[in-house]
């Protein structure tokens, strides 16, 4: 609460840094904006930066180091008895000063000891808090003040306000690359813990899936076995099935929509095939569990197939539904980026429109249609709600279609579902599953955004 | 696009194969002209971009089309082998006739028409396929060939006649794309003759050239004049002037005159012309 209304004092302090900014610079040159260097909003906004960019990042590290600093404090504080407390114990402690403090439920007896150590603790806090209050505003102040000696007709305030937001733009990028990596670090390490567990050979080449730990020795069922390939198999099962629905439709629909549509058809139905792109994927699922499972199941009764009511087919078809807007959306891009002059040398020889899109058309976007298809590959190996729904659970090793299969995805999803505990092979199984299934899909994107920017070269 | 002039036709009581006598008078020397266009308007829209051209284009010369920008003169050799009907809202009345045939007789198909009626664009546009499969690409779709080696002959004759074989003969099977933009557009030419054309139209041709790859093209347009009917837009008055017998002036969708290449830059009937010609206006 403090700090909210810390930092709303902060930005009202840099908005009359600006205004200060602003008239001063147009003061300094007796109101001749046009004799100064840069524009005076630009002497504004550099008076401003001044004023909240510094206060601000001492905020951000006052409140990133602020515990760690009075918990030592807290410690030295402590008599020699608590000190000596091994780690654990120590940190328990310590967590129960924390919640007398703050007037939650305290997991001990109240002792004055205890209760002298809290009213120390809340009285650091306090004074931590007012003295950062105190050094932002003071710094946010100053700021302004510094900033205002330094305007001079000739101070080039646009180029440095423009650093400054250029440092902005790398610091932004910086944290998502970041993001990215420590995701991929996460992963990687409880991976590695996994690999401990059960040798990556087991868990890569193994036929079997039944990822069980024992709470005793004794217990029946207790041996788990950890074998991938039942896992893999059924996710390409079902991404072959989904691509084999959405690839032709989807492509038939991009060459429709750019080749032969009116204009005012295209513009009208894009947009509506965008929208199934918008569905959310547990929708998806519903459709595939409650309409499309059965349909098949019971056409299949009707011709003597016997489909299991959670089959690969129906995920998969419904699967392949789903990624239709992605190839036809990315297809028709690619196929309209096709320059006109090829259609027009084409039919100038004499070919009918089918002619020039089959012969000319296409091969020349043939390269970019297989990148489209290759991202829409990567989406549906990491789809997961419509299979959780439709596929099923059981890890079936099996090219047949019409029987119940299980993926990656729904793995991961029922491994860490519920209570659990993160140490043992079971859980930490899901990451192994999921630093694989990100190495594919990562592998797949590399490989079409490669064929995809080859493509982009080819006209330019 | 409105097919008007079909039942124009048939309201003048003229039929189409033997109109062609009678609208020849203005032909010199008594040949046949291989192209007639009589009264042709042509809309976009609302806006009229053509008024009236009547037009013989007589076989085995060049024809050259030159006017301001905006003058109708791309849009009229469009019509010629109605590479109009792509665009939208585009429509086209009167009668034109290639060899005595209306190319608007709904009986026509527009792809045989094509194939009889060349058209080599603006800008080089080779297909991204080897050298090879882009001359073969007309021969094969309008079933030219009955073999390989026809087909390979048709390539060689279409890559001599367009005077590329000895620059291309040993890189056939490489992307026509990577042809400079010269052998490019004479790529390009090699694929329109492939397909044994009457008329070959050109827009603009050299536009995107340097001079060295323009001068081999106008000679090679001068060696085509033999076998075929060229029509070109230029906007070179020097090209006109070099590789055409017969320059047609086009002014604001109008044709202003029409005659000899040497009269017309000699002594032009029209003030216009004069004007446009000395390089006065335009």
């Amino acid at each position: 609460m403090q700090i909210l209304v810390l930092v709303s004092t902060l930005l009202v302090l840099s908005l009359i840094g600006y205004y200060l900014g602003r008239s001063r610079a147009v003061a300094s040159v007796s109101g001749e904006a046009s004799r100064l260097h840069s524009l005076p909003g630009y002497y504004g906004l550099y008076v401003a930066l001044w004023c909240g960019v510094p206060a601000l990042i001492v905020l951000l590290a006052w409140l990133s180091l602020e515990p760690w600093i009075v918990e030592r404090l807290l410690v030295a504080s402590l008599p020699e008895s608590a000190r000596s407390l091994p780690s654990d114990r120590l940190a328990l402690l310590l967590n129960d000063i924390r919640n007398l403090a703050g007037g939650n439920i305290v997991s001990r007896d109240v002792d004055p000891e205890l209760r002298d150590a809290a009213n120390h603790y809340a009285n650091m806090r306090q004074i931590g808090t007012w003295a950062e209050i105190v050094v932002c505003l003071a710094l946010a102040v100053a700021g302004i003040a510094l900033g205002q000696r330094y305007i001079a007709p000739d101070l080039r305030a646009r180029n440095k306000v423009e650093k400054v937001v250029m440092a902005f733009l790398v610091i932004s990028s910086t944290i998502a690359i970041l993001t990215t990596i420590g995701i991929v670090f996460s992963l990687l390490f409880e991976a590695i813990r996994f690999f401990r567990l059960v040798p990556p050979s087991e868990f890569l080449f193994g036929l079997e899936w039944s990822p069980q730990t024992a709470l005793r020795a004794d217990q029946v069922g207790s041996s788990g076995s950890f074998g991938a390939v039942p896992l893999f198999a059924g996710t390409m099962l079902i991404s072959f099935i989904a691509m084999c629905v959405a690839v032709p439709v989807g492509l038939f629909a991009a060459i429709y929509m750019a080749e032969y549509a009116h204009p005012r058809f295209r513009a009208a139905v894009k947009p509506v095939l965008e929208i199934l792109a918008g569905v959310p994927t547990v929708v998806y699922g519903f459709f595939a569990a409650l309409t499309v499972a059965p349909f098949f199941r019971d056409s299949g009764g009707f011709l003597g197939l016997d489909i299991s009511s959670e089959s690969a087919l129906a995920a998969g078809v419904v699967m392949g539904i789903m990624i239709i807007p992605f190839v036809s959306s990315l297809s028709d891009d690619i196929i309209t980026a096709v320059p006109q002059s090829l259609r027009e040398g084409s039919s100038g020889l004499g070919a009918t429109r089918s002619e020039t899109i089959k012969t000319v058309v296409l091969p020349a976007a043939l390269p970019g249609i297989v990148g489209g298809v290759l991202l829409a590959v990567s989406r549906a190996i990491g789809e997961t709600m419509i299979v959780v729904m439709a596929a099923g659970l059981s890890a079936n090793l099996t090219a047949n279609p019409l029987e119940a299969v299980t993926t990656v995805t729904v793995q991961i999803v029922t491994l860490l579902v519920g209570d659990q505990e993160f140490d043992s092979a079971k859980t930490l199984a899901a990451f192994a599953l999921g630093l694989v299934l990100f190495c594919v899909t990562l592998c797949l994107n590399i490989v079409a955004l490669r064929v995809v920017q080859k493509y982009r070269e080819q006209y330019e | 696009m409105q097919l008007a002039n079909s039942e124009n036709a048939a309201k003048d009581g003229v039929g189409m194969p033997e109109k062609t006598g009678n609208l020849t008078t203005e032909s010199k020397a008594g040949r046949t002209p291989m192209v007639v266009a009589r009264d042709v308007d042509v809309f976009y829209g609302d806006k009229q971009a053509l008024f009236g051209i009547d037009m013989d284009i007589l076989p085995n010369e060049v024809t050259a089309l030159i006017g301001p920008s905006g003058c109708g003169k791309s849009t009229f050799l469009r019509c010629l082998n109605r590479m109009n009907d792509v665009i939208e809202g585009c429509r086209v009345e009167g009668r034109i006739s290639v060899d005595g045939q209306d190319i608007f007789d709904r009986a026509l198909d527009v792809v045989h028409l094509r194939a009889r009626v060349g058209m080599v664009f603006q800008k080089p546009n080779p297909f991204p396929k080897s050298v090879f499969d882009n001359v073969a690409y007309g021969p094969k779709i309008h079933g030219l060939s009955s073999s390989k080696d026809e087909l390979e002959e048709i390539v060689m004759t279409s890559l001599e006649k367009a005077g590329l074989i000895e620059e291309v003969k040993d890189r056939l099977h490489q992307p026509g794309t990577g042809l400079s933009g010269g052998q490019q557009q004479r790529l390009c030419i090699a694929r329109a003759i492939a397909i044994q054309p009457e008329v070959i139209l050109m827009d603009e041709p050299c536009s995107a050239l340097d001079p060295i790859a323009t001068a081999k093209i106008e000679e090679l347009i001068d060696e085509l004049r033999e076998n075929y009917t060229i029509v070109i837009v230029t906007h070179n008055m020097q090209q006109a002037a070099r590789v055409s017998q017969r320059t047609a002036f086009f002014h604001l969708g109008k044709l202003l005159e029409f005659g000899d290449t040497d009269q017309i830059f000699t002594n032009p009937s029209v003030e216009r012309t004069r004007d446009y010609i000395t390089g006065r206006f335009g």
